[in-house]
This record gives C-alpha cells, structure tokens and sequence, in this order.
C-alpha cells in the first residue's frame, strides 16, 4: 500500500470517527456508501411535500404572532405530534438503536432520560408557560422583571443552546447524507441550511410545525412496522429475542444489565438531572407552547409529545435489541465484528433486513428528513431570541413595529441558517459528540432556574435572575469545557479537570444558588421592591390565563 | 389587571380552590416521577447487580423496571390531563365569568 493510501485511509478513519458521533451518536467507523436511488427519491418527495406546505403556509403568515407561534392555531394534539418530532430526531433513532445494539440495558437507560423531563414540565410548567408567554421564554421571564438584562441573559442563553444543537445536527446530516444516499458531506450540510431557511423565511411556525408533524407521523410509521417485524420474527416473545442477542453478542449477558456504556455512579446521576430538567429549558421546545391557544391544549401537548416520545423509544429499544441476533449475525450487515456503514447504521440495516430495499429506502428518507425538520424548530427559536429579544426589547428598548419585527426575524433566519452551513462545514472533522450533551446541561443549568423561580418565588428579582443565569450558563460550558468529553477526546490533555462527562449535578444548582443569593443581596432595592409586588399579578394570570396574550385567530 | 381586580380574584373562593387544586397535583406527581426516577437512575448506579438479576428466563429486573418508567410517565402525564380538565377548566371559567 502506498504511503498515500495510508495516509488516504488515517484521514477517512479519524473523520469518520469524529463524525459518527456527530448527532450524539455511538462510536464507529463510517463508510461512504453507494448511491441509494430509492431513499433519494423517497426523500425528494417529502422535500415537495414540505416546499409545498411552505408556500400554503407563507399566505397564511402575516403578523408576528403567525410568524413566531402560528398565531396559536395549532391543536393539542398537533402541538404534542410536532413536540414529539422534536425530540425524534436522527440522533435519538439512529444513535439510541445504535447504542442499545451495542450496550443493551444502558442504551434503555439513556433514553428514559429524555422522556422523563416531560411529565416535570406537564406539571409544574406547561399551563403557565401558556399562560404567561407570548412569543419566547424571555416574555415570561421579563414578565415581572427588568427587560433590557433579563432579555439579554436570556437571548443569549437561548442562542447558545441552540448553537450547539444545531452544529451538531448540521455535523450529523453531513454524516448521514454520506452513509444513506452515498452522497458527499457538503451536499447534506448545504441542502438541509439552504430548505430549513426557504421553511421558516417563508413559512414560519405553521410550516415549521407541520413539517416536523408530517416527519413524525412517517417515523412513527416507520420505525413501528420495522418492531413489529422485529418482533413478528421472535414469535412476539421478548426471551427470544433476548436469549438470541446475548447468543449473537460478543458481550453475552453483559448486556442484560447496565455498566457497558455507563460506568461512574456520579456521571449517571449528573446525566439524568440534565436530561430530565434541560428539556425543561429547551428554548426551541418551550417555544411551541405558545402555538397553542390556551392552557388545556398545552396539557393536552405534552400528554400527546410523552405518549409518543415513550412509545418511539420503546421501538428504538425492539429495534436495536433485534438487530443484535437479526443484523449481528448477518456477514451482509457485520463483518468480524464491524457493522458495516458504522455503527449508525444498525437501524437501517433491520429496516433492510425486514423489508428489504424499499423499506431501508423509506427510513434513510425519513432519517435524513428528520434532520431538517428538528434544525428548522431550532433556527425559528434562534431567530425569535434575535429579533423579538435583542432587536425589538433590548435595542429598540419596545419601540419597534411588529412589521419590521418580523422582516428583522427572517433576516435573522437567513444569517443563522448561513451560519450553520459554515459552521457544519468547519465542524466537519471535528469531535462534537459532547455538544448535544452541552445544550441540555446549559439549558438545565441557566434557562430552568430562571424560569422556575419567576414563576414560583415571590422575592425572586431582576439582580437574581442575571447572576442565577449567567452563573449557570457559564459554569455549564466552563465545566464540560473541563470534561473529559472536550479537555482529554478535543483538546488531547491527558487528564480532564473535571472527572465527570455531564456538568448539570453541580451547575444546575449553581444556577439555582446564585438566583437566591442575587434575589436576597438587592432585596432592599426600591427596583426588586417592586419586582416582588408585581409577582400577584404574574402569578394570578399564570393560573387563570385571566389577560394572556390572546394568540388565537378567532 | 389592576390592584382592586387582583384583591379581588385573591379572595375569590374558586381561585384558592383553583390554586389548591392544581398545586397539590402538580406538586405530588412532581415527587413521584423525581422519586420513580432517580429511584431507578439511583438503584442502577448504586446497585448494577440487583438490576441484572434474571427474574423470568434471561430476562432481567431491569428491563421491566425500565419499561415500567417509560410507562409510569405516561401514565401520570394522563392523570394530570384528566383531573385538570374535570377541575381546573370549570374552575377557570367561573372565574373568567366572574370577572366579566
């Protein structure tokens, strides 16, 4: 072998290495594939459908309140549908099945995680997120506090989480596009920045709404007829499907209990307190309870989202428990070991070996459609942060127009979406598996004790809220900066700083610690004061919806 | 709403029971996911072998204990839904009519 191939092949495996754990996803090496005519087309139709949708949606886009929150005419059940597809994005299908075919128990662990924080917001959250909100998370929060600060802390914060989403995302479509359809990686990355910008420019929140709605319902599909066979193929019986798998793998009756992918009893505990409380602070997820119009359809939503968040990873679960015995045991899928295309893409191999072409066609379509619909919800909640936070609240200080508002927005769409491209570009080789991780924590950490103290605490005041997030935010990135997720795999130090992959054990309470201590040191201030009498009224609308900002189109 | 309306909705009978109400489900269920959950993020950190114990054929404790979260949090998002909409509608729309 030339020493040109060599250094060819070294290049092809540290990249892929990097990128496979792009969306959050398992370890493994990644192969370009060849050209997966089926899946193209199948995903070209899906992108007329949604360009479709888009144009019906853009005449239907007018005022703010279209553009930000779909002038709250989406339904219970459609809002639970779209806040679903949120959550069933192409890192948890793909790389949830992934890791339950490669660690069993563990990868049933982590995806628990992610279902979790709904019932905490249903409870303590959702009506009164509905109640209060207008447009973003900033309205709740400067509610009763002090715009021009909170807005910015809060604008900020959003971006960030949303950021790190969204490179991670980019840097997984790019991944993605390579392993399904054999196409190149800036293709993936162009194709999704350019369709996500034509979405929400045009088509704001109804488009972005009903384009996740339509990707959901086909991965429901999907991913349900690929469990169903899966489970036809045992006999409907879980021991034989358990007792096959710990055949097939290499790991044996490891699998059937936890510590393959978890180890430290501190890092598990860490990773569950920021999965559960970060989707409470998810900017682009709590975004969507003011698309609805009152707070019965948001209780509603959430009952919908977690019915069907739990039953998709219930199928993840079937699905990557199969593909033990079903795809491990195939030489057409795995060899000596190596799951051939990487380890991503144990889903689709079951989807091939189920329903054979068309159907492995139908999930890489799905897969890859599941990207734009999750990057499109991110950059509207991105771009809500800029023009309705920073634009019209901290620079106009209230003194815009609605129309220019919403021109500002689509600027704002148009530069996050560009931003993303160059930043999925410039991320390509890199290792961004902690980023997702990073969101969750910082939402956690800053944007849930903000939001949970204003809405529950009395004496909670604007110096509170500023150092109780910032303090959060900051920690949250200076920790997992510290982590052996970034200091030792990123940076190549030899020891991290700080022992632990997930920061939110110490930096969520950070964030609640310093809300309390800012709130009691300016308790005295004629400001906070005020601040304080104003919480009757916040917390009286928060439980009436009495004077909420009527988002329906009647 | 100004000072006299909030005084007002503040002493309003269906309001303390409207804020009662929904804090006192709100709050129980919050405790029993924190304790359903950690419950079970803490058994498997703490003791990985009782979560690996076969219960019928392979299968093991933990699996079952998983199943049963996802489902515990479906189940009580659905109880919340079908207490609030039997309690806290009706209350709120007295308490909307009464303003009017």
């Amino acid at each position: 072998m030339s020493r040109f191939r060599m250094a060819a092949l070294a290049v092809a495996a540290s990249l892929a290495a990097g990128a496979a754990q792009a969306a959050g996803l398992a370890d493994g090496k990644v192969q370009a594939q060849p050209v997966d005519t089926v899946a193209i087309v199948m995903f070209a139709g899906f992108v007329l459908l949604t360009l479709a949708i888009t144009a019906w949606a853009a005449r239907r886009t007018r005022t703010a309140s279209d553009f930000y929150a779909a002038g709250g005419s989406i339904t219970g059940f459609q809002n639970g549908v779209a806040i679903s597809g949120d959550f069933m994005s192409a890192a948890s299908f793909l790389g949830i099945s992934a890791m339950v075919y490669a660690s069993g128990f563990d990868g049933l662990l982590y995806s628990i995680g992610f279902l979790v924080g709904w019932p905490i917001i249903m409870f303590l959250m959702a009506e009164r997120l509905r109640n209060l909100g207008k447009f973003s998370l900033a309205d709740v929060a400067s509610y009763r506090l002090s715009a021009v600060p909170v807005r910015s802390f809060s604008a900020v914060s959003s971006l960030v989480v949303v950021a790190f989403y969204l490179i991670a995302q980019m840097v997984g479509a790019g991944q993605l596009i390579q392993l399904l359809f054999g196409l190149p990686y800036s293709y993936a990355v162009v194709i999704v920045g350019v369709l996500m910008i034509c979405y929400v420019t045009f088509g704001g929140m109804i488009a972005t709404t009903w384009v996740q709605i339509i990707k959901a319902v086909l991965l429901l599909l999907g991913a349900s007829y690929m469990a169903f066979a899966a489970m036809a193929h045992f006999g409907f019986n879980l021991n034989t499907m358990f007792a096959a798998a710990v055949q097939v793998s290499a790991k044996k009756a490891a699998i059937m209990g936890p510590g393959l992918q978890f180890k430290n009893p501190i890092s598990i505990i860490s990773l569950g307190i920021a999965l559960m409380f970060g989707t409470a602070g998810l900017p682009h997820i709590l975004m969507r309870f003011f698309t609805v119009s009152d707070a019965k359809e948001a209780r509603k939503s959430v009952f919908w989202a977690t019915s069907f968040i739990g039953y998709f990873y219930i199928l993840t679960f079937i699905i990557g428990f199969a593909a033990i015995s079903m795809v491990g045991d195939n030489p057409a899928y795995v060899l000596k070991g190596a799951v051939r295309g990487g380890s991503n893409m144990v889903a689709i191999h079951l989807a091939d070996a189920v329903g054979g072409g068309v159907l492995k066609g139908f999930v890489s379509a799905v897969a890859f459609a599941t990207i734009l619909a999750v990057v499109s919800g991110l950059t509207l909640a991105g771009a809500t942060a800029v023009s309705h936070d920073l634009y019209a609240n901290v620079i106009m200080r209230g003194r815009s127009t609605e129309g220019r508002e919403v021109a500002v927005s689509r600027y704002a769409t148009i530069a996050l979406g560009v931003l993303a491209i160059l930043l999925g570009l410039a991320f390509e080789k890199q290792n961004v598996a902690y980023m997702v991780g990073l969101a969750f924590a910082v939402a956690a950490s800053a944007n849930f004790p903000v939001l949970m103290l204003n809405m529950y605490w009395k004496r909670f005041n604007t110096t509170g809220a500023v150092l109780g997030g910032w303090l959060g935010l900051v920690s949250a990135v200076l920790l997992t900066v510290l982590s052996p997720g970034i200091w030792v795999k990123v940076l190549g130090y030899h020891t991290a700083w700080f022992p632990y992959d997930n920061p939110a054990l110490f930096s969520m309470p950070l964030g609640f610690l310093g809300g309390w201590l800012g709130s009691i040191l300016a308790a005295g201030a004629p400001a906070s004061r005020a601040e304080a009498a104003r919480y009757e009224a916040l917390y009286i609308r928060s439980q009436t919806g009495i004077g909420a900002e009527g988002a329906t189109r009647h | 709403m100004d000072e006299t309306a909030l005084a007002r909705l503040r002493a309003n009978p269906d309001f303390i029971e409207l804020e009662r109400a929904r804090g006192t489900l709100g709050w129980t269920l919050t405790a029993i996911m924190l304790v359903v959950y950690f419950g079970f993020v803490l058994l498997v950190a703490f003791a990985p072998n009782i979560v690996a114990t076969p219960i019928a054929g392979i299968t093991t404790l933990g699996f079952p204990l998983g199943l049963g979260v996802i489902l515990i949090a479906i189940l009580l998002t659905g109880l919340y839904v079908l207490r609030a909409n039997a309690v806290f509608d009706a209350l709120t729309q007295r308490i909307a009519a009464s303003e009017r």
